[in-house]
């Protein structure tokens, strides 16, 4: 996937000049290509994200987009007012990289765990926050950034072996979510999810399946802004609603998802559970894997949470 | 350097201001009685830094704010935005009408300066510290346009205290950037009090000059000394320029000069506004 992202910024910017890149201290191949073959539009800053993200809104503002890359955390945590004042207030069409969104950098410990970002992102006006599932939907969604407006917030996920699960023919659209498995009948349990969470999140439908249990997985790829439409026809009708994100339970996904429900279906809202991290900075390392397994985010434990949540249902 | 401090001030508070500069001030007094309110000290020390901007430097387009070609002015220091809407106000970007609006529910002159709202604002600012980087950007962005335009950012001294500015002006002096120009206004008085109390910036030339910058200083309410060194810019070919522009906080009103208690005023009554203008003489 970061390839995938880094290889389609080179490729906007020789399609399209006004594309530019920033990077702190992170040195993936696509700056030594650029600097190669467009010098003046590849800028490697240091690690000074406050700077950085600044500078950006200023090429913006001179008609440029800048995809602006470096560790998650440090692109949402450590330059916040920039990204809100900058970048928000002026509504300029930045685009930030986050690089191991959710829990990739478990072995290096909580200070690069970037758990809370779609969180403090979602709160911005104008920000757009974008968690593809895997490269090749990275590749459709990267196409169209040129004419997004506004800030976008890219969750980059993992490195590079996510397995592929998005498909061509369902395409994709900034602000649409994308029903990748669909459940017939009249009784059935609704899963939203984003980022690779989906992929998890799939997997533990095909094993529900055979017991039985059908379940819409949809696909929020964007946070921000939420496909409302989307998620109220296939929620008013579900028995259960489940949301799954490598994210803590404040704020992300499953926030937006209550919020939304409780503001649409008032008197009607159906049973949610939102499975996510829990309240607290991580205490183990490993690896991403090893922790969204702690954390009931693997597809064992999905499809525990929704055998539990039907029970509890039938039991009410 | 406590001692330079001292003298600098001390010579700067002897500055004399001109016709002009008091006319300014009283459409400073003017815009705080529309708002009942506003930072009086820190709209005042950089008044004849706007002032010459606006008048001898700055190349723009009153009728065209957006024009292409026009140097961009970035008031970093969005809490003295007064001096900024008045020189706007002055050359025509909007009415001097609209000076009486000020922080007003509908207004657009709100207590620091939006962009998109206030015609010839290139920036929203207000939160310190976010100047510097935009203007980095915005002079990268005019260089790869091949453009000859330039970018004049106004920090106060309180804001360099801000690490962005020094991860600014690091990347300005790597990029060479000679059509960026910031202006320090140097009253030497923050919000809290006294900068050499608060979080001392001296030797404050030899930052900047450590940080690669050609630096300039400049009595800054000496409006004849001002624009000879602007019209300077670039101090070197090869460099960002600095210019640290020794001001006096309140400058022009005596009662309020060097006193930290008039760096703001939540509210402003038609007494103290008669006070104020009695300060700068009658009209």
């Amino acid at each position: 996937m970061r390839v995938a992202c880094g290889n389609k910024v080179f490729e906007l910017a020789q399609r399209d000049s006004r594309v530019a890149y920033i990077g702190s201290d992170l040195d993936p191949p696509i700056v030594k290509r650029m600097k190669a073959e467009m010098p003046g539009r590849a800028f490697m800053e240091g690690v000074s994200e406050q700077h950085v993200v600044g500078m950006a809104a200023g090429l913006a503002m001179e008609g440029f987009i800048p995809f602006v890359h470096t560790i998650a955390t440090f692109i949402t945590r450590r330059c916040y007012e920039q990204v809100a004042v900058d970048l928000c207030m002026h509504n300029l069409s930045v685009r930030l990289i986050g690089n191991g969104g959710g829990l990739v950098y478990a072995p290096l410990g909580p200070t690069h765990l970037a758990i809370e970002d779609i969180a403090i992102m979602r709160a911005l006006p104008n920000m757009t926050i974008v968690a593809v599932c895997d490269a090749e939907e990275m590749k459709r969604f990267m196409d169209q950034t040129l004419d997004w407006p506004g800030p976008i917030y890219i969750r980059l996920a993992k490195g590079y072996t996510d397995p592929v699960i998005s498909r061509p023919e369902l395409g994709f659209a900034i602000g649409k979510a994308i029903v990748l498995r669909e459940a017939v009948g009249h009784d059935r349990v609704l899963v939203v999810s984003t980022g690779v969470a989906t992929t998890r999140a799939l997997a533990a439908a095909t094993d529900l399946a055979a017991e039985g249990v059908e379940c819409t997985i949809m696909h929020m790829h964007t946070v921000k802004p939420l496909d409302t439409e989307a998620l109220l026809r296939h929620a008013t009708s579900a028995r259960l609603v489940v949301t799954v994100e490598e994210h803590t339970t404040i704020g992300g996904l499953g926030s937006a998802v209550v919020d939304t429900l409780v503001e649409h279906l008032p008197g009607a809202v159906p049973p949610v559970k939102k499975l996510g991290i829990p309240d607290a900075f991580a205490h183990k390392y490993g690896s991403q894997d090893q922790l969204m397994e702690i954390y009931g985010l693997q597809p064992p434990a999905i499809a525990q949470t929704i055998r539990d949540g039907l029970r509890r249902r039938h039991a009410a | 350097m406590a001692n330079d401090v001292a003298e600098a001030r001390r010579l700067d508070a002897e500055t004399r201001l001109d016709e002009r500069s008091i006319y300014l001030r009283r459409l400073v007094v003017r815009t705080l009685d529309g708002g009942k309110r506003g930072h009086v000290g820190s709209s005042l020390s950089p008044l004849e830094i706007m002032r010459v901007l606006y008048d001898d430097i700055l190349r723009y387009r009153a009728d065209d704010p957006a024009w292409e070609n026009r140097d961009r002015c970035i008031l970093s220091k969005g809490h003295g935005c007064i001096a900024q809407y008045v020189m706007l106000a002055d050359k025509g970007f909007f009415p001097l009408e609209v000076l009486d609006t000020f922080c007003r529910r509908d207004s657009i002159l709100g207590g620091h300066p939006e962009a998109g709202k206030v015609p010839g604002v290139e920036a929203s600012t207000g939160a310190l510290g976010h100047g510097l980087p935009i203007g980095v950007g915005r002079a990268m962005g005019l260089r790869i346009k091949g453009s000859d335009a330039r970018v004049f950012v106004v920090t106060g001294d309180g804001e360099i205290n801000e690490g962005s500015v020094w991860e600014a002006a690091m990347s300005a002096a790597k990029h060479r950037l000679a059509n960026l120009a910031v202006m320090v206004d140097y009253n030497k008085i923050q919000s809290a009090g006294p900068t050499v109390e608060i979080l001392d910036l001296e030797p404050l030339g030899d930052k900047w000059r450590a940080f690669g910058f050609a630096v300039a200083e400049v009595d800054g309410h000496d409006v004849a000394a001002l624009r000879d060194v602007l019209k300077q810019v670039p101090l070197d070919a090869d460099k960002p320029t600095a210019i640290i522009c020794h001001t006096v906080k309140g400058k022009g009103i005596g009662f309020a000069e060097n006193d930290p208690n008039w760096h703001h005023k939540s509210t402003i009554d038609a007494k103290l506004i008669d006070e104020l203008y009695q300060a700068l003489g009658a009209a």
